[in-house]
């Protein structure tokens, strides 16, 4: 990663979503803190991952930098261009340059439309006529995800689940972007399938250079297809780095919790030390005080309570590899100590 | 559930208010001078502007709004036409009474021919409807499913007649119809609406029938109704405790709408059975651009609208938890 | 099953059941058979379309009658459930047997207290009272860890978090303490925090009770954490059985190592690509002639003769050990090493 010119540059993002009440007149009353001051970069052709539990904020930061929501306070720098608060016309050009994927292969087409139809929408849109035409673009795109171009003519619906994802991977490639968010690209999918549509993700973003910022809860797909892993909780990111140093030397006791969290499909001779977290994750609209997680965190005390941590390289760690804890975790490696496992104990 | 009733009251007058001042400035947009047709043939300028004045038509439209209004809440004088005490909505021209009167006078036929419709169209629309949901794809789907199709391509002035024809003059069955107030004699009362309240229901019915299949059938595809199964529930317990909560909300909102609508005058229906309703009213004071009568029969049924909606959404609140009323 | 030495409590034998539809049969499973006994948990594994959910709520007498055509036999401590009377099978469901799913707001009704809808199936299978059946419905929050069950009992599923509603389906399955309990990807839909608490619970719960589990997954990971034995399902058939330790650590089913082999690993090589399995599932309108798997299959041309195409292979279980497919042993230890080397754990 070079800090000195990346192609996304975030800091300080926040986003809360206001929420309406009061009588007789209804007025903003709170905040939904879905987003709480993110700091990040994404270089040229980097994969950023990030990962959470659900309601940790990591679809909203995912449309945030693609300006499908307009942030509440911070920055997104996209190369060089402040874009947090531009409007549709200044985005316009950006627009092609960010392409997102979702979650539903089924939602996210339109299925009165031909998959041809659906692939050439963004450069019809954005008025852009490839060499050939804009139907051998449409067939070529098809050929780089794998899917038969003579099925230009089809409509979603004669499509399984991969391939559809696959008319969503197209349909991002089209206006040729330098960077796609992918939002949950292969939860919705079998496992057979999930693999198929993780290398071929792959293969397009070593191929083509594209830069990723890939969003999911799976950690073994989000180690597998990014250099760079963010892990968020309730808003914040409270930890980030490469993935070796993240997964192989969790500092957050957060991280670790959910890292050991994980089956894993093998079968050991003593069965892996497990943290188990107690209770659930707290309201977004009233999250506690300092640091967010501790809560649930075995390690918590006052500090803890008054003092949100900084996101740092805490002792111990490598350069790049930042953590937001006031007692990182020393360890190297899983197993870690044990919970208890009565959930009653922290309600 | 108090705060939300509140709210949406005071809404609810806002709206009127809107509906009233649009309607008297649209009713000066036509080229009518009612103080003309008061006045009679034989009419003097000076007898005109003498008229104008009594009716209160000889200021500037916002002043007479404003008059309007205030004899709402204090009554208002129409020199030789007489007075009109509060809540005054205004004086008929044509009738030369006023309009809040005249409209309470209709109000208890147009009531009768509404909610006897409904208990008519509620009761057969959605037992059709539940019959051909236990019985998806039988030979009492099909009949219903036709029977609905049927039902929601006839039209009232059709099928009134027809049957006015056969059911009261032919075979006599049924009696001419005709309103009798149900404190007057209750037996009466029913036996001359009955043939309005079936012709009327004939036409909604089939929307409840349609509205309560498709319903019930998606509710008995949900995972819970499954999981109520699993749980041993019999296939009936399921389909009353279950399924036919989950159904009843869209079947409340349309009754609520069409509820409300049949209160501001069913005027085919009425029209056609010579019934002297609040839609007949509306009707005759649109054709003698009697504007207070007209003003008076808008705001009433937008009022039952406006009403009908706050109440669906109470009922909706309590059908469903997940629902918070705010 | 590896303890021969109890009686099955739950025994499947070629069970077939057929769907009529619009576009013709659906034959979702096609000659499964397996047995269960008390205390065990079976994972059965397989993806969309394999057969796995329909196969249970058939145990259940769940599925659409006048559409099916089921033929074989399933067999509940002694009781053959497919010639049961459905008010025979009333009396059982939630009681003997029951079923949590996958999607728990949805399979919880929104209109209904949570302590309505446990209590509810207490009273139906005890005839108590309603109060009896509201402090049993406390009980049974409180043993599966909601905190402050008194209160929380009055609360409907939206107010839970998705964690709890399926705790709280988890009590309302256990209420009547059955002995055979089917869980539909109860965790697929959690976080893998709550994920690992669930999973815990129902440890737990099945060491107190000694329920026999039928545990429905994709994912081989919770298989490794929760399974003793383990069936995996491809297109309505069974192509591969035995012990956790024998499936997950040395697969003899081709699908079976492929579904290994599309899982990345938390530990290992981060640069290695993920070998997926090529094309889709199959239709079960118009199934695949032959092994099922055999369009899909890296090795079906290794079978002389094209045999996989034509013949359907049998599964031979030995000592509850056994995979349907062509390949000779010899040819599986040489093929399957390659293929394990770019395996990721």
């Amino acid at each position: 990663m070079s800090n000195t010119n990346p192609l996304l540059d975030v800091s300080g993002l926040t986003k809360h979503f206001p929420i309406k009440g009061g009588f007789p007149i209804r007025r903003t009353v709170g905040a939904v803190q879905a987003v709480d001051g993110l700091d990040f970069q994404v270089a040229e052709g980097e994969s950023l991952g990030l990962v959470g539990e659900s309601g940790c904020g990591k679809s909203t930061t995912g449309r945030l930098i693609t300006r499908l929501l307009e942030p509440t306070g911070g920055r997104v720098t996209y190369r060089g261009q402040d874009i947090t608060h531009a409007n549709r016309k200044q985005l316009a050009p950006i627009r092609s340059e960010i392409q997102m994927i979702f979650q539903d292969p089924y939602a996210s087409l339109n299925p009165r439309q031909t998959v041809g139809k659906i692939i050439s929408g963004p450069m019809e849109i954005n008025d852009i006529n490839p060499p050939g035409g804009r139907e051998k673009r449409v067939r070529e795109l098809l050929e780089i995800v794998g899917l038969n171009p003579e099925h230009y003519n089809r409509f979603p619906h004669e499509f399984s689940g991969g391939q559809r994802q696959r008319i969503g991977v197209a349909r991002a490639l089209a206006l040729e972007p330098k960077l796609i968010v992918a939002d949950e690209p292969v939860s919705a999918l079998d496992v057979s399938i999930q693999a198929q549509v993780v290398n071929l993700l792959q293969k397009v973003q070593r191929e083509l250079g594209i830069a990723f910022v890939f969003i999911a809860h799976d950690l073994a797909i989000v180690r597998h297809f990014s250099q760079r892993v963010a892990v968020m909780y309730l808003g914040k990111i409270v930890e980030i780095g490469d993935r070796e140093d993240l997964y192989d030397n969790p500092r957050h006791p957060y991280t670790r919790a959910l890292l050991s969290a994980v089956p894993e499909a093998t079968v050991d001779e003593e069965p892996r030390e497990r943290i188990r977290l107690v209770g659930d994750v707290p309201s977004p609209i009233n999250p506690p005080s300092g640091c967010r997680f501790r809560t649930r965190c075995w390690k918590a005390t006052e500090k803890c309570a008054t003092e949100a941590p900084p996101l740092v390289q805490v002792e111990g760690n490598k350069p790049g590899h930042l953590t937001a804890c006031h007692y990182p975790e020393t360890e190297p490696t899983i197993p870690a100590p044990r919970l208890s496992k009565d959930p009653e104990a922290a309600a | 559930m108090f705060r939300f009733l509140v709210r949406r009251l005071l809404g609810a007058l806002v709206i009127l208010l809107i509906i009233s001042a649009v309607t008297f400035w649209l009713f000066y947009a036509i080229p009518r001078d009612p103080a003309m047709m008061s006045c009679g043939k034989n009419c003097t300028p000076d007898m005109l502007k003498q008229v104008r004045h009594n009716l209160g038509i000889d200021h500037p439209i916002p002043v007479q709004y404003w008059y309007w209004l205030k004899g709402i809440f204090v009554g208002r004088s129409y020199g030789d036409f007489g007075n009109c005490s509060a809540p005054c909505l205004g004086y008929s021209f044509a009738n030369r009474e006023p309009v809040l009167g005249t409209i309470m006078d209709r109000l208890p036929l147009t009531l009768s021919l509404a909610f006897g419709a409904a208990v008519v169209f509620l009761v057969i629309g959605v037992g059709a409807g539940m019959i051909a949901a236990l019985k998806q794809g039988k030979w009492q789907d099909k009949v219903a499913s036709s029977a609905s199709l049927l039902g929601s391509s006839l039209q009232i002035y059709f099928v009134g007649y027809i049957a006015m024809y056969f059911l009261v003059f032919k075979l006599g069955i049924l009696d001419n119809p005709s309103y009798t107030p149900i404190t007057q004699n209750p037996v009466k009362w029913v036996s001359g609406l009955l043939l309005p309240w079936l012709v009327l229901a004939i036409i909604f019915t089939a929307n409840y029938t349609r509205m309560s299949r498709s319903q019930l059938v998606e509710q008995l595809s949900e995972d819970y109704v499954r999981t109520a199964r699993a749980k041993g529930l019999s296939r009936r317990n399921v389909f009353l405790r279950f399924a036919w909560r989950g159904a009843m909300g869209p079947i409340v909102t349309i009754f609520g709408v069409d509820l409300g609508t049949l209160i501001g005058g069913a005027i085919i229906t009425e029209s056609v059975f010579s019934l002297q309703g609040v839609g007949r009213l509306a009707l005759d004071a649109v054709n003698k651009s009697d504007l207070p009568m007209v003003l008076g029969v808008t705001l009433l049924s937008a009022g039952a609208i406006v009403l009908f909606n706050i109440i669906v959404d109470a009922v909706y609140a309590l059908i469903d938890p997940r629902i918070r009323l705010a | 099953m590896t303890s021969t030495d109890q009686q099955p409590f739950l025994s499947v034998k070629d069970l077939r059941v057929h769907f009529s539809t619009e576009d013709g049969i659906v034959k979702a499973v096609d000659g499964l058979s397996f047995d269960l006994v008390k205390g065990q948990t079976l994972g059965i594994v397989g993806e969309s379309g394999s057969g796995k959910s329909v196969t249970n709520l058939t145990i259940l007498g769940l599925h659409d009658r006048d559409r099916t055509a089921i033929e074989g036999e399933i067999v509940l401590d002694g009781k053959e459930l497919l010639t049961a009377s459905e008010k025979e099978l009333e009396r059982l469901r939630g009681n003997k047997m029951s079923m949590i799913f996958q999607d728990a707001l949805a399979s919880l009704s929104p209109y209904h207290t949570i302590g309505t809808q446990i209590g509810e199936t207490y009273r139906k299978h005890t005839g108590c009272s309603k109060s009896e059946a509201r402090k049993r419905a406390i009980e049974m929050l409180r043993r599966v860890g909601i905190p402050q069950p008194d209160m929380r009992v009055d609360d409907y599923p939206h107010q839970f978090s998705g964690g709890m509603r399926q705790r709280a389906m988890i009590a309302m399955a256990l209420v009547c303490d059955p002995e055979l309990l089917i869980a539909d990807e109860p965790t697929t839909a959690l976080d893998v925090t709550v994920q690992a608490q669930i999973m815990d619970l129902l440890k737990d719960l099945q060491q107190e009770f000694g329920t026999a589990i039928i545990f429905i997954t994709h994912d081989l990971g919770v298989i490794a954490d929760i399974a003793d034995d383990v069936l995996v399902m491809y297109g309505g058939r069974c192509v591969e059985r035995g012990t956790k330790q024998e499936v997950l650590r040395d697969p003899q089913h081709p699908y079976t190592l492929g579904l290994l082999g599309s899982m990345p690993s938390l530990q290992g090589p981060v640069d290695v690509p993920l070998t997926p399995i090529p094309g889709s599932p199959p239709s079960l309108l118009n199934p695949p002639s032959g092994c099922r798997f055999h369009p899909r299959c890296a090795f079906a041309e290794k079978v002389a003769g094209g045999l996989c195409s034509k013949e359907s292979p049998v599964l031979e279980v030995v000592d509850g050990r056994g995979a349907a497919c062509h390949l000779t042993p010899e040819q599986k230890r040489e093929l399957f090493a390659d293929f394990a080397g770019t395996r990721h754990n």
